[in-house]
């Protein structure tokens, strides 16, 4: 309790499905309303990135594409190291409401996730981070 | 969700909750392993008040004594519980409710050609983290 593994938002837009798909899953439109710039290879296992205009990136994995119902990607946990392979997964899912409307939700799931490995890094006396990165470049330019 | 993630985010946030150990995290963050000694000399809490504190992050696997002689114990920083709590602000920080005003802004946009730019408009450019 109190640490939220999901976040579900819900919207009723009066557009149809076909245009907020659009809004969704192309470069143009990603462009408009999430990041300043995107770029997107639209189909399961493709990638996707996402630019802010503070030089953030956003690289996203393609994972659901059925048009125009279901779009899925995973993402990087803010925050998290690079090299951390926890991503959260993010759902749009578009039904049709009325005559020409669409109610869209947003699912985003995996924020309490503990993977094996950073159960075991968070749990045992392993200690990691810069003073054994510098360890390790130390080792390298030695034996180079 | 695992009640062990619960756990150590609150840890964490115990341990943050004070103004001296949040001292005392910060200045192992920013100078790298120090020992009690060196961190009483450089923060403005009795050394007394430092073994106590360094104590209790010790026994929630915050900080971690590198092997060595007594008062010679160097601490370090643990970065695994930091990650942990990471993802729950990660989870408070994702802004969906501004990002869906933003499309709901772009779709009413698109669809008035006529009345507004049919495309380039000047959103909210933020971060949506």
């Amino acid at each position: 309790m109190g640490f939220p593994d999901r976040i579900e938002r819900t919207v009723d837009v009066a557009h149809p499905p076909a245009k907020v798909w659009a809004a969704l899953t192309t470069a143009e439109g990603l462009s408009s309303w999430f990041g300043n710039e995107a770029k997107i290879d639209l189909r399961p296992g493709g990638s996707a990135s996402l630019t802010w205009s503070g030089g953030f990136t956003a690289d996203l994995r393609v994972e659901r594409v059925e048009e125009p119902t279901v779009f899925g990607f995973t993402w990087h946990i803010y925050g998290l190291p690079d090299d951390d392979p926890r991503r959260t997964y993010v759902e749009f899912t578009l039904e049709p409401t009325g005559a020409s409307g669409t109610r869209l939700t947003v699912v985003e799931t995996g924020f309490a996730q503990l993977s094996e490995d950073a159960y075991r890094k968070a749990f045992d006396g392993n200690t990691d981070g810069w003073a054994k990165e510098l360890g390790e470049l130390v080792e390298y330019l030695d034996a180079a | 969700m695992p009640p062990d993630v619960e756990a150590i985010a609150e840890q964490v946030f115990v341990a943050l909750a004070d103004p001296s150990r949040r001292a005392i995290l910060a200045e192992l963050a920013a100078g790298g392993p120090a020992t009690a000694t060196d961190l009483a000399d450089r923060l403005p809490i009795t050394r007394q008040a430092i073994a106590k504190h360094l104590a209790l992050l010790s026994e929630a696997g915050l900080v971690i004594a590198e092997p060595g002689e007594r008062r010679r114990v160097r601490y370090r920083l643990r970065s695994a519980p930091m990650q942990v709590a990471q993802q729950f602000l990660a989870a408070l920080a994702r802004d969906w409710d501004g990002q869906l005003d933003a499309l709901k802004d772009h779709l009413d946009q698109i669809t008035k050609p006529d009345t507004q730019k049919p495309n380039g408009q000047e959103e909210e450019g933020g971060d949506p983290r």
